[in-house]
């Protein structure tokens, strides 16, 4: 049993002093939800980190241009493949770019191919999880085949195939990847959805009267939140690291776009000139991809109540 | 007021040959759980129909049936002279209005992720109960405070409060909506001896203030004893005695009764020790294969020859009381007739014998 009960449950009929006209309210301070899983999550020193890690490269992303010290694309064919110095931090590739502004720009292309990917998987995947668990039945059977067939794919080879019939392009690229991270989604969000459903309260709010749309939207789907919020974390990561080798490979993004994994397959062309010309982009790649994951481990701790207890108690004994 | 469909002494609830199957297995191992199996009972308005019976009798399905929260396999259940199963989708949304719930478990019934200020109100939305917020939220107060819960917590969650508090909730909750009939399903087991009775005498004044009338369910006699007027002894999906309350506790019809009685300890320890127990042999025999005949002769220390043969029927027994046991005489459906009653999805209250009115 899932013993989250207040302290105060050992002597319930107590009460004292606060009610007004014997009314009770429960002892203990109120504190709101989202507060009590942010600080979980703080506490948490790699999560943390990947929450420091995130902002910075979202802040990055969103004043790249004043961050970067060089426009995307300006050449000095006089400097190129120059080693990091000063004037460029992270020295200069074939056609003399500056390295540093490219990768500060490139956070932008990952981020916005991450977040879109993403937000098309969530919302297709949570609809279609949501009618399968609730509904149940055939069209929960139908729907599950199908996202069994999208499943059975390596995901990379499925996503290379739809952007070969779509045309390489940004918008494909995070169109495909959409597509193939739907059937996660899909699955996560009917699995609790099949649970949820079944419990006393949605009988409740059935008892009550309340329709179908009702009990899905205020009912079922705020108590599947925790499991997607994880996995749109962690999906996040899975995205940007999909679209990095679509790029490498040629067909996500196309040049002179300044992608990570575009720049990547540049060095690898030109990898006897410097090392740092890999490096970089690929340092970007890992710290990003990390950073997403350290934080949707540190969200599945704070969301999953058995892991939060686990972790409660392990730190009420360091405190000793 | 809602408009009155039947007279004053029509039953508010009336159950005829209510029948639950659970089915399981599939092609040859295809059977069904009959969790309720022919469950003829009424509710009178204002009244406290207890329904007593063990762990899976059917009690709680049967609530559930009442409440159309499960589908009946066959059976009619008639809520104010209207048969439940002519509503459509919107019309039986619309007539939960008048019948709500409160649940065993004061944890699980609550939603772990709404404030209980909008579950308490979520019937007033559904029902369009209010004229704007300021109503809605006045409304949510008095319910609230109704039930011994200062206003002031609607923007907390349900896993601030305690058990029993959780359990006024819920029947703030079923309040909402102003409804004539209330199915509590034994709830007060799940609470600290300490707070049963503040739940038990909270649904009493609610009762006297509101008119309300009750289904309910508990486990044990000595648990319905001081809040029912009648009472229905269930064991097997079936219902083996009703009867005043009165009638019941010093003149019990029905041997499963009499074992059910003799269990409950008196508190006069020179009476107690008199108390002579009726220890009842074996397990209750599973729902999905229940004995031929009258289902409790397994068990029965009264047993005779006829008991496999026929399946008793609700008999008048003296006055005010009707039991199904056929050491009251031989009345029922032989065996041989009704091997499998859920043939059809249609009514099989003309089979029956005994179909008694007690008015």
């Amino acid at each position: 049993m899932n013993d989250d009960r207040p302290e105060d449950e050992a002597r319930p009929d107590e009460a004292p002093g606060d009610g007004v006209g014997g009314l009770e309210r429960p002892t203990g301070e109120h504190r709101p939800r989202w507060r009590e899983t942010l600080g979980i999550v703080l506490a948490n020193k790699l999560a943390a980190f990947g929450l420091v890690v995130l902002v910075v490269l979202i802040l990055t992303a969103i004043f790249a241009d004043l961050v970067a010290p060089y426009a995307i694309n300006a050449q000095d064919l006089t400097r190129r493949f120059e080693p990091p110095s000063l004037q460029h931090l992270f020295g200069t590739d074939e056609f003399g770019r500056d390295l540093f502004s490219r990768v500060v720009f490139g956070s932008r292309v990952s981020l916005q191919v991450g977040a879109v990917a993403v937000s098309i998987s969530l919302a297709l995947g949570t609809f279609i999880g949501l009618i399968s668990g609730y509904r149940r039945g055939w069209l929960d059977t139908v729907l599950m085949r199908t996202m069994d067939v999208l499943f059975s794919f390596p995901v990379v080879l499925l996503a290379i195939a739809l952007v070969a019939v779509l045309g390489p392009s940004l918008r494909n690229t995070m169109l495909a990847v959409g597509i193939v991270f739907t059937p996660i989604f899909a699955r996560v969000v009917r699995g609790s959805a099949l649970s949820v459903s079944q419990d006393l309260h949605v009988r409740a709010a059935r008892s009550l009267g309340a329709s179908d749309l009702r009990i899905v939207f205020r009912h079922v789907l705020p108590n599947v939140a925790a499991p997607v919020i994880v996995q749109t974390s962690l999906s996040l990561a899975f995205a940007i690291l999909i679209e990095a080798a679509l790029s490498f490979v040629g067909v996500g993004v196309q040049p002179p776009e300044p992608a990570w994994g575009l720049m990547l397959s540049d060095a690898q062309r030109y990898r006897t000139q410097g090392w740092w010309l890999s490096v970089f982009p690929g340092l970007a790649i890992f710290l990003t991809v990390m950073a997403f994951n350290l934080v949707g481990d540190g969200l599945r701790d704070a969301l999953d109540p058995q892991q939060r207890s686990v972790i409660e108690s392990r730190g009420a004994g360091g405190d000793a | 007021m809602t408009a009155e469909v039947g007279s004053e002494h029509d039953p508010l609830v009336k159950v005829e040959d209510l029948r639950v199957h659970f089915p399981i297995g599939r092609g040859r191992d295809k059977t069904a759980v009959r969790a309720v199996d022919g469950v003829s009972l009424e509710v009178h308005r204002g009244e406290t129909l207890g329904l007593v019976g063990e762990s899976g009798c059917g009690k709680s399905t049967t609530g559930l049936a009442l409440l159309r929260l499960v589908e009946p396999t066959a059976g009619t259940v008639t809520f104010d002279g209207v048969d439940l199963a002519t509503l459509s989708r919107r019309e039986l949304r619309r007539w939960r209005r008048r019948a709500a719930m409160i649940f065993q478990d004061p944890y699980a019934s609550l939603d772990p992720r709404v404030p209980v200020g909008e579950t308490v109100g979520e019937a007033l939305d559904i029902h369009d109960l209010h004229q704007g917020k300021r109503e809605r939220s006045a409304r949510i107060a008095e319910l609230l405070e109704r039930v011994g819960l200062h206003p002031d917590v609607v923007d907390r969650y349900p896993h601030e409060f305690s058990g029993g508090q959780r359990q006024r909730l819920g029947i703030a909750r079923a309040l909402a909506c102003e409804p004539e009939f209330l199915v509590c399903d034994e709830p007060i087991a799940a609470l600290d001896v300490s707070i049963q009775a503040q739940v038990m005498n909270l649904l009493a004044e609610l009762q006297s203030e509101l008119g309300l009338t009750y289904l309910f369910i508990a486990h044990d006699l000595a648990a319905v004893q001081h809040v029912s007027d009648r009472i229905a002894v269930m064991y097997l999906g079936r219902v083996v005695e009703l009867a005043d309350r009165t009638r019941i506790y010093r003149d019990p019809q029905h041997p499963y009764t009499r074992a059910l009685l003799s269990a409950i300890p008196v508190p006069d320890p020179p009476r107690e020790r008199r108390r002579v127990r009726v220890p009842l042999p074996g397990d209750v025999p599973s729902p999905t294969d229940p004995p031929s005949g009258c289902r409790f002769r397994t068990r029965c220390p009264e047993v005779f020859e006829a008991c496999g043969r026929i399946l008793p029927a609700l008999q008048q027994v003296g006055a005010g009381g009707r039991a199904a046991c056929l050491l009251h005489g031989e009345l029922g459906d032989p065996v041989e007739r009704s091997p499998h009653p859920d043939a059809g999805r249609g009514t099989t209250t003309g089979s029956h014998v005994a179909e008694i009115d007690p008015g």
